[in-house]
Formats: structure tokens, C-alpha cells, sequence
């Protein structure tokens, strides 16, 4: 009888706090008698399939409205009562009941969950009047929502790409909603997205994991997961040692600084995009992302053999990360960088065996118009750049008077005199070979 | 105002075998080396990595590159050789001043201004002798590159060796050096020697006197008025007198000039492309 003590108490708790808290409806339905006591009418789940179960119900504007009973009882929610969600239904209510009936809702339940995603930008979006964006049947379902550990349900881990898919991989939706459109495609070709559907890996990452389930918000809300100052922390939850080596480096602690304008792991990975760090592709063209922010760095190493040969997608010569690392980057004056003096004849040595300190004074990113930081390498590029136009000014000149004045040249041969015949061995005539006949003073006069 | 064809012409030689082949290995190596090496000085554009693939990737570009300098530096110390050996064993100072020689002269500067006197119809054509000031460049602009680009390029070929000598950032030097130097050989090969040597309305399609060998008298008479004059005043050019190219000499002297002028051409194509894209 312990039940019904405490579906009594609890029903009369609700009602005294006019809340629209219902009695655990397992525990109602356990529990008819205190079931009545507080709803005189309510009818029971067989009541609403009368009409439910029919296949052709729907509302009057054609919608359908059929709950298909072995859906329903195999939910989650199987074991409660229709107007347990549809609570408007639960008393004094004639049938057929208005179409119009109060929106469930999840919070009577599952407050804790509709709070986080109150606060998120599905919610917000909702609230600033968009009907598209996502509310808790638009992932959860509805009637037939299983719960996240069924590999049918939708917020099933491996599902849930394909879920939220759904909108943010509709261009008509995304383009409406002024969001991403390519996000899900990106992700789906992306090194975790085929860890999910090729791998069937669980413990990869799918959308959830970075952006949160319920609490999801934008990249440029500060507190999203997926905020630049919060993606070392959500990326590290897996790569925990690469978070570690990031955060040592310059450009996690200028990061942790509050400095977002420093580089965070999506500013180099992508976000969605992300593919394998040890593809060709993807090294060379991390170079630039790096040339993003330090333009001038990578202008000086497109000038270099290792720029112009990584430029020609060869990855056999050094690239960015080669000599300053990866994630773990300190400049030059720190000592314990690759590239601080000390370290650079071991560095270079790692690909130029023999390396000694003059070979380290090879400068992989001279500059030829910083005149005081290279001033060799300035004035050489300087002559040579004086040479090339000194040389093609003049012979183009050269070339362009003398070609003009040959075509005059002919053109009057042409109106004065026969051709010459052209002298061609066996004298076969079909040599156009220019020979100049017996007339050695023609083009004098030629004009 | 003769027919030419009527008159058995004659055939005057002006390089010998040997100046042939050394030219047309030049020729071979020029064109491979430029092709293999403008890829990597215009990485950034789309065609670049399309040739450097057809070569086999860079590293093996850069194979054929360093095989090519080879012969390029095997073609460069065999002309040296002979220069010197007919200096030094046939005392032939001719070819180092005088009418004959390739070195520039005073001579050179007044042919020029005349030449573009005659350009614009002030004066007369010049009457050249047997290297004119532009073929002087010519031959001079090879040689600066060879010491150039060849001495960059060996550089550059072997840094750790030479970093026991001299300090990293030559390198820095040398390689914006033998891409510059390189950029201006193709350059000027490819479009002035090409239209001063072929492609000009009176030589065009080409000039086959570096594949035959041999130059019509009267071509000469008409070309080089100083050279034949001298020649004939002394009487030397019946020993320069030899037999008419044969028709297969001429053929594959058209097939190797054209080739070499439709690679060269669309070097210069794709470089001007890389240049203004």
C-alpha cells in the first residue's frame, strides 16, 4: 500500500503548489483510485486509440494524428498514460476533443534538460520567432522516442549526426535560418564523421560532444563549448596530450590570456573539416592557415625551395610546422623552441645531415625588400631586378624596330620586284629559307 | 638581278661539326633545364605543379635538373677547351681580337647605332662582320649565366659541403640569384635570340645555318657584307667552300629547330601567364 500513500501525498503536494507537476504516471497508473481522486474523467490510453489507432485520422487540415499503439508502448514513455504529456485531456473534457490542445510539455519531467536547452540558441531562435529551429520532438521524436542508449533512437551516438543532420544539412532550412549549410557534409568527410559511419566508432566525437546536446549555443557565444577560448578544453576531453603541449605553447597561452584572436585547434583543423594531421593534403595546406595570421612569414617562405616545392604539393621539404612544431610553438627566444639558436643546427639536421652552424645561417624566411634585415640578399635582388628590365627594355626595343622595319622592308620588295627565289638545297623550291639573292643593297632603299 | 636558281650556288662553311653538336646539346639542356627549373620559381601557378608531375615529381624534376646542368657544364668546358686549344696549340689570336672574333670591339657600338639608324631609315645596314653585337650578347649572356647560374646551382647542389666555407645565408643569395639570372636567360633565349636568330620576317621560321652548318654565299654577302668582303679580298673563301646541306641534314635540322621553338615558346606563354595572372 506503500504506492498508494505516495501518489496520494504527492498528487496533493502538486495540486496545493499549483505547479504542473503530475504524479509519476507509473504510479497513478498503479494507482487508480488516487488517479481518480484527482481526475474524475481522465480518460485511458485504450479511450484516446478509439481514434488514435486509426490510420486515416487526422485534423481537419489533413495532418495526421495517429499514434501507432506498438510504437508507442515500445518508447520510453510507453508505460505512461496519454495525458500524462497531453495533460489538458486528463479532466472534464468531452470527445472528440478540440484540435487545438497545450503544448506538452518535456519540463513537467525532464526540467533540468528543457532548462539548459531554454538557454540555448535552439530555444533562442524559437523565442525570436524562428518555427525551424529545433525543439525537443525535432531530435527527440515524439511518440516513439527511445531512449539514447538504443541504437534506433535518434540521440543514439551514432545517430546523432544524421539527426541534427537533418536540419543543418537542409540548404532551404540553413539558408532560412542565415546559418551554415555545410557543416553536415563537412563533418560527414571529416576524420571523426567517418570514425562515426565508417568505423562505427562510439568513442568518436559526433556533434553533442563539442557543441553540448541541450545547452548548444553559437561559436561567438563565450559560453559555448565550441568558443574559441573553450575548444582546448573540449577538444582536450580526447586529445588531452595535444590540449597539454597546446597550452604550453605560445599560442595557447596567448590564448589563455583572453587574446581570441589567437589560434585555438578549429583555426588550423577546421571545425567540422577536420581531416587526418598525417595526410599530404592536409600539411601542405596548413600552411595556409598559418600564412592567415603570419602572412609575411609565409611571403618570405614561398620564396624559399621548401616554399616553392611544398607550393608544388610535394610535402618532402620542410613546411611550418617542421622546424616551429605543431601545437607546442614558443618563439625563437625561448630556449627550448626548435628554432632558438641553440637548438637550430639540430633541427635543420633532422632533414640536412652535416648541418653546421654556417648551414644554420641559411634564412628560411629572408626577406629580398627588407634592405637592413638581409642587405646582401636586398641589393642582389635589387641588380637583378635592374638587369632583367635594363635587358628586356633594351632588346624589346631592339626587337620591335627591327621587326617593323623588316615587314617594310618586304612589303616594298613586294611592290617593286619579283621575290627571290629561296635557296634551299636540291633546289626544290618549297623551303621558305630567306636567302637573300643577288640584292645586297635592296633594304637600303628599301623605305 | 640575277635568277638564282640558275646560278650553281655556293655553300660557305661557318660551323663545324663540333660547334653543331655543342649547340645542340646547349639546346637539349637549356630547354630541360628551363623546364624542369620554372615550376619550382612559379609554384604558384596552376600550371606549375602539372609540369612538375609530368617530370615525375620534383624530386625527380630535380634529378633531370642536375643531369641537364651536367651537360650543360660538360657542353660549357669542352668550348673553353677548344677556344683554348686553338689559342694555345694553333696560336689563332683572330678569335681573341679582330674582325673575326667574338670578343666585343669599338666596331660593335658603331654597328648598333647604325643598325638602328637603319631601324628607322636613316642610314644603311651595317655591314657586319662574322659575330654581329647582338650575337655577341648572345654568346657573352651565355657565359655570365654559365658563371652565374651554374656556380648558384652547384652552390645549391651540395649547401652542407660549401656551409664549411661560407655562411648559410649566401644560399639565401645564391637561390634568388639563379632563379632571377635563370628567369632572364629563358627569357632572352626564348623571345630575342629566338626572333634576332628565326623567327624575324627575313630569317623565319628559322635560321638553319646551326644545324646545316653551312651558309649560302650569297645569304653570307647579304648578311655579313664585312666578313665576306674580308674573306674574298684574301681569298678565303674557297676553302671555306663545302658541299650543299643534304636534304636529311635539313630535315632534322627544321624538326629539332621547331621543337625547340614550340617548347620555348610556351615556356614564355606560361610564364607570362604566371607573371600577369
Amino acid at each position: 500500500m506503500g504506492h498508494r500513500v505516495v501518489a496520494y501525498a504527492v498528487v496533493v503536494w502538486a495540486l496545493a503548489l499549483a505547479l504542473p507537476v503530475r504524479a509519476l504516471p507509473s504510479t497513478a497508473a498503479a494507482a487508480p483510485g488516487a488517479a481518480q481522486a484527482a481526475a474524475q474523467a481522465a480518460p485511458a490510453n485504450a479511450d484516446c486509440l478509439i481514434c488514435h489507432e486509426d490510420a486515416s485520422a487526422a485534423r481537419a487540415d489533413g495532418r495526421p494524428v495517429v499514434v501507432t499503439p506498438g510504437v508507442f508502448e515500445k518508447s520510453i514513455h510507453g508505460i505512461l498514460s496519454c495525458v500524462d504529456c497531453h495533460t489538458d485531456l486528463a479532466t472534464n473534457v468531452e470527445f472528440p476533443h478540440p484540435e487545438k490542445l497545450a503544448r506538452v510539455d518535456c519540463a513537467t519531467c525532464h526540467s533540468e534538460a528543457v532548462e539548459k536547452y531554454r538557454e540555448g540558441v535552439h530555444a533562442q531562435a524559437r523565442a525570436s520567432g524562428s518555427a525551424s529551429a529545433a525543439a525537443c520532438v525535432d531530435c527527440h521524436g515524439m511518440h516513439d522516442i527511445l531512449p539514447s542508449s538504443d541504437s534506433q533512437s535518434s540521440t543514439y551516438h551514432l545517430n546523432i549526426a544524421a539527426t541534427c543532420s537533418r536540419c543543418h544539412g537542409d540548404p532551404a532550412l540553413t539558408t532560412q535560418a542565415g546559418i551554415s549549410g555545410e557543416v553536415a557534409a563537412a563533418f560527414a568527410d571529416s576524420i571523426h564523421g567517418r570514425a562515426l559511419s565508417r568505423s562505427g566508432l562510439t568513442v568518436a566525437p559526433t556533434c553533442s560532444d563539442c557543441h553540448g546536446a541541450h545547452d548548444v549555443f553559437g561559436p561567438d557565444d563565450p559560453r559555448s563549448r565550441v568558443s574559441t577560448a573553450h575548444v582546448p578544453t573540449t577538444c582536450g576531453t580526447c586529445h588531452e596530450g595535444i590540449a597539454t603541449k597546446f597550452n604550453a605553447g605560445i599560442h595557447g597561452a596567448v590564448l589563455a590570456k583572453g587574446n581570441t584572436g589567437a589560434p585555438a585547434c578549429q583555426t588550423c583543423h577546421t571545425a567540422h573539416a577536420i581531416q587526418r594531421a598525417d595526410s599530404t593534403a592536409w600539411q601542405l595546406s596548413v600552411i595556409g592557415q598559418c600564412g592567415t595570421c603570419h602572412a609575411d612569414r609565409v611571403a618570405t617562405f614561398r620564396d624559399t625551395f621548401h616554399g616553392q616545392v611544398t607550393n608544388l604539393g610535394f610535402r618532402t621539404v620542410a613546411g611550418c610546422a617542421d622546424c616551429h612544431g605543431a601545437h607546442e610553438i614558443l618563439p625563437a627566444s625561448d630556449p627550448r623552441s626548435p628554432i632558438s639558436p641553440g637548438r637550430l643546427v639540430e633541427t635543420c639536421g633532422r632533414c640536412h645531415q652535416r648541418a653546421n652552424e654556417n648551414f644554420v645561417k641559411f634564412d628560411p624566411h629572408a626577406d629580398k625588400h627588407d634592405r637592413t634585415g638581409s642587405p646582401v640578399l636586398y641589393y642582389a635582388a635589387r641588380t637583378m631586378q635592374l638587369l632583367l628590365a635594363g635587358v628586356f627594355t633594351f632588346f624589346g626595343l631592339h626587337t620591335t624596330l627591327w621587326f617593323s622595319k623588316e615587314i617594310r622592308v618586304r612589303r616594298a620588295r613586294r611592290a617593286t620586284g619579283p621575290r627571290p627565289a629561296p635557296v634551299v638545297p636540291q633546289v626544290t623550291g618549297e623551303e621558305s629559307g630567306e636567302a637573300a639573292g643577288a640584292e645586297e643593297a635592296r633594304d637600303e632603299r628599301a623605305d | 638581278m640575277s635568277a638564282p636558281t640558275e646560278v650553281a650556288v655556293r655553300w660557305v662553311r661557318r660551323f663545324d661539326r663540333a660547334d653543331r653538336i655543342l649547340h645542340g646539346f646547349l639546346m637539349l639542356s637549356f630547354l630541360g633545364l628551363a623546364s624542369t627549373g620554372m615550376p619550382l620559381l612559379f609554384s604558384h601557378a596552376p600550371w606549375a605543379s602539372v609540369v612538375a608531375r609530368a617530370f615525375g615529381g620534383f624530386e625527380s624534376a630535380g634529378t633531370l635538373h642536375r643531369l641537364f646542368a651536367i651537360i650543360l657544364i660538360a657542353v660549357f668546358l669542352t668550348h673553353v677547351w677548344r677556344l683554348l686549344r686553338r689559342v694555345v696549340m694553333d696560336k689563332d689570336y683572330g678569335i681573341l681580337w679582330g674582325p673575326s672574333s667574338i670578343v666585343p670591339q669599338p666596331r660593335d657600338l658603331a654597328d648598333m647605332a647604325q643598325h638602328f639608324l637603319w631601324f628607322i631609315g636613316r642610314a644603311p645596314r651595317p655591314g657586319f662582320e662574322r659575330f654581329s653585337y647582338w650575337e655577341k650578347f648572345d654568346y657573352w649572356a651565355v657565359f655570365w649565366g654559365m658563371a652565374i647560374i651554374g656556380g648558384s646551382g652547384i652552390l645549391l647542389w651540395f649547401p652542407q659541403f660549401f656551409a664549411r666555407f661560407i655562411p648559410g645565408w649566401m644560399f639565401n643569395v645564391a637561390f634568388l640569384v639563379h632563379g632571377e639570372e635563370a628567369l632572364l636567360a629563358v627569357g632572352f633565349i626564348f623571345t630575342i635570340h629566338f626572333f634576332n636568330g628565326h623567327l624575324r620576317p627575313e630569317k623565319f621560321p628559322m635560321d638553319m645555318v646551326i644545324f646545316t652548318g653551312v651558309v649560302s654565299e650569297a645569304e653570307l654577302a647579304h648578311e655579313r657584307p664585312g666578313e665576306y668582303e674580308r674573306l674574298r679580298r684574301s681569298g678565303q673563301i674557297e676553302p671555306l667552300l663545302a658541299d650543299a646541306p643534304s636534304a636529311r641534314a635539313w630535315t632534322i635540322g627544321r624538326l629539332v629547330g621547331t621543337t625547340a621553338i614550340v617548347v620555348g615558346l610556351s615556356l614564355v606563354l606560361l610564364i607570362v601567364y604566371a607573371l600577369v595572372m
